[in-house]
């Protein structure tokens, strides 16, 4: 893997967030309590305003970095959430990672943002994108179709049942929407994968 | 002050002062005491920042109990007990409790002298397990 420019993708995850707030706020209107977009919008523009200072450290520090900032900065529960994948993935990556050791880092974070959420696969959240990204990793798929398979994923959470956050309080009326930081999450994927692949 | 602090977090600051205010009516000032609420932006949710700040006004050494109100507070809190980290964090707990029967109850418990553990367990009493 060649070296990452770490300001180049962290300008693409801004960027996509900011085309799409309002999108994700509607999303997160019809089940939620209608601030993703707005608290996403507000974290990844405070992430992009560092984004220099960031990519100057190695990257696991920038990575932990980067998971503070937006702890700080998003304000709802998708601020420890979205900050714990940052946090952990700092934690668990090396500072020049190969394919193996991301996907394993990866994984890890992943354990972490379950553990912070209490929550699991299945229950219409960001882990059901981040897995089947993982397993994409793992899998040797290239970026492209592991951002069909996030959004593919995100697209899987219309049909669920929510059971954790503000929508498990609508219990069956969540179902036939789909979660916002299921799409949020997809958004990131698919923007942070075609910065690495123009890079290499 | 060794009495157990109390911390009252909610996405809304009028719930948050409220709760308090209904706190020190019944302990007065006997029991270190301290709210947050709102995002940090005008709007409503729970900031990490802000609930750190809380932790550190209300920090007692017999600890500090934590009352929320919705998920995020209560994922916000754990965060926030995180960063601030050992040899503090073993000291701090986030109950799970009704957010203002619960500040009122445990408050009442940690003015008698109560440790941390039976606070949380008097806050934890409100509700169905």
């Amino acid at each position: 893997m060649a070296a990452l420019d770490l300001a180049r993708l962290i300008n693409a995850a801004a960027d996509t967030i900011a085309v799409h707030a309002e999108e994700l706020t509607a999303l997160d209107q019809a089940i939620g309590d209608g601030d993703h977009g707005l608290n996403m919008k507000r974290g990844f523009e405070a992430v992009r305003a560092e984004a220099g200072a960031f990519s100057a450290k190695p990257l696991p520090e920038a990575l932990k970095a980067i998971g503070t900032k937006l702890v700080m900065t998003v304000g709802g529960a998708s601020g420890p959430l979205f900050g714990t994948l940052f946090l952990a993935l700092g934690k668990e990556i090396s500072a020049e990672p190969d394919r193996a050791s991301l996907t394993a880092a990866f994984g890890k974070a992943i354990e972490a943002v379950a553990a912070r959420g209490k929550s699991q696969v299945g229950q219409k959240t960001m882990l059901d994108v981040l897995q089947p990204v993982h397993d994409a990793l793992a899998g040797g798929k290239t970026a492209a179709e592991t951002a069909e398979i996030a959004d593919a994923a995100a697209e899987a959470t219309v049909p669920m049942k929510a059971l954790r956050g503000r929508a498990s309080f609508l219990g069956e009326r969540s179902i036939g929407h789909m979660d916002a930081g299921a799409r949020s999450t997809a958004l990131l994927v698919r923007s942070v994968g075609e910065a690495i692949e123009a890079d290499a | 002050m060794s009495n157990v602090g109390i911390v009252i977090v909610s996405h809304s600051p009028l719930v948050a002062e409220g709760t308090a205010d209904m706190v020190r009516q019944m302990v007065g000032d006997e029991v270190p005491l301290a709210w947050c609420g709102g995002n940090g932006h005008g709007g409503l949710g729970t900031s990490v920042e802000a609930i750190m700040a809380a932790i550190d006004k209300a920090w007692s050494e017999a600890g500090v109990a934590i009352l929320v109100d919705l998920g995020g507070a209560e994922t916000n809190s754990e965060m926030a007990v995180e960063m601030i980290g050992e040899p503090r964090a073993q000291k701090i707990i986030v109950c799970n409790a009704p957010i203002v029967e619960g500040a009122v109850m445990a408050a009442t418990e940690a003015s008698g002298g109560a440790s941390l553990r039976e606070v949380v367990a008097t806050a934890h009493e409100l509700s169905p397990s």
